[in-house]
């Protein structure tokens, strides 16, 4: 590690260090078919690293997103959650990815409402031939969700 | 239909923050229709009250349920053992049905979680707009069917008043001028001459002014 890094990470308060380094966070991701789901699958294939932390869950398309699953993900634990579908214009099923979208936006408010950060939920769309971006999206997203820190929803530590 | 707005859940966890059995009670029919008080939104709600109670580190159980209308006893009756079960019902029916299921269960704590709005029309896709204010006396073959009572923000009887400019009302420039509407119906319809009529004062009493309204209808009665 460099001088100047060791010096920044003793300055701050260890405790703080302590939690940000253990804070894995629970990402889903819900990626339609078409195309997120088959650029998760080539990212694999592609053997590019991303975060563990991000658990897919396949979806035939966005358009079957339904605000209560996003909630759910939530309830259950979710430190962030993200919806992925194809690119806007080429949705297989026509708009669905543009409807997803809404949901979404609409969805951001409802937890706000409950005081969960809104950032905690994002759309991305891509191809299925982007591999590299969702690689991509997975690390920023999983970076912007430990910043963020756990959600609230999780159980207090005593003390 | 009979169109609402869920209450902001800020509203609603300062009534029922207290208690530890809740019930989610939606009605699923008109204000399932507008979005608001289904089945679907009782999930929604019910999701978020449950997030701010482990939030708040308030140990609360919140249940689920709706049925087809909150203002006939026999669907009411349907979800008996729900309501009995719980300290108190947040109802997301409109306000008929949730004084409805009060009056069935008066020893039940029953909350409002919806604010009823008006009767209104899918003028699109998520738009709700009002038509009709249930004045009990329609005037509606007198206005080429647009509703002076509903439409103009005055309700006046003979307008328009001097507040429309361009076919808007000076209320909102967003709200089209009820009688600029009736203008232009009768006017495509080649009936102005029924405008040359003044529309006399309107007895107010077959709406609100009159009390509480009933009706009656002894064929029906058992």
């Amino acid at each position: 590690m460099p001088e100047a890094a060791v010096e920044t990470v003793e300055k701050r308060e260890p405790q703080t260090v302590r939690a940000a380094e253990k804070f894995e966070p629970n990402i889903v991701a819900f990626c339609c078919h078409y195309c997120a789901f088959a650029a998760a699958d080539l990212a694999g294939v592609m053997r590019l690293q991303y975060p563990a932390n991000t658990k897919i869950i396949r979806i035939p398309c966005t358009g079957k997103i339904d605000i209560i699953y996003l909630l759910r993900a939530f309830e259950k634990g979710a430190d962030g959650v993200f919806v992925a579908g194809c690119l806007e214009g080429n949705c297989h099923f026509m708009k669905g990815n543009i409807v997803a979208r809404k949901r979404v936006e609409y969805t951001k408010k409802l937890i706000k409402d409950v005081g969960i950060e809104p950032e905690r939920l994002e759309m991305y769309n891509l191809s299925s031939a982007m591999g590299p971006r969702f690689a991509e999206i997975a690390r920023e997203f999983t970076s912007k969700i430990k910043e963020i820190g756990p959600s609230p929803l999780r159980p207090k530590r005593a003390g | 239909m009979i169109v609402g707005e869920r209450k902001p859940v800020g509203e609603i966890w300062g009534m029922i923050k207290g208690f530890r059995k809740v019930l989610v009670f939606g009605c699923n029919t008109c204000v399932a229709v507008c979005f608001a008080g289904g089945e679907k939104e009782v999930g929604i709600l019910a999701s978020q009250i449950r997030m701010k109670a482990k939030q708040e580190n308030v140990d609360m159980l919140v249940i689920e349920g709706a049925i087809e209308r909150q203002c006939e006893h026999e669907f009411i009756a349907a979800a008996k053992d729900q309501i009995e079960s719980a300290d108190c019902v947040l109802s997301i029916a409109c306000g008929a049905g949730i004084q409805f299921t009060g009056e069935d269960f008066p020893h039940k704590i029953i909350l409002p979680g919806l604010n009823t709005t008006g009767i209104n029309v899918v003028e699109q896709n998520g738009v709700f707009a009002e038509r009709c204010q249930s004045c009990g006396d329609c005037v509606l073959h007198l206005t080429g069917g647009v509703c002076p009572i509903s439409r103009c923000s005055k309700s006046i009887l003979n307008g328009p008043c001097g507040g429309s400019h361009d076919g808007k009302c000076e209320v909102n420039p967003e709200i089209p001028c009820g009688w600029q509407l009736i203008y232009d119906r009768l006017k495509l319809q080649g009936r102005l001459e029924i405008l040359d009529e003044v529309i006399p004062a309107k007895d107010w009493r077959p709406s609100r002014d009159g009390g509480p309204r009933k009706i009656i209808r002894e064929d029906l009665q058992e």
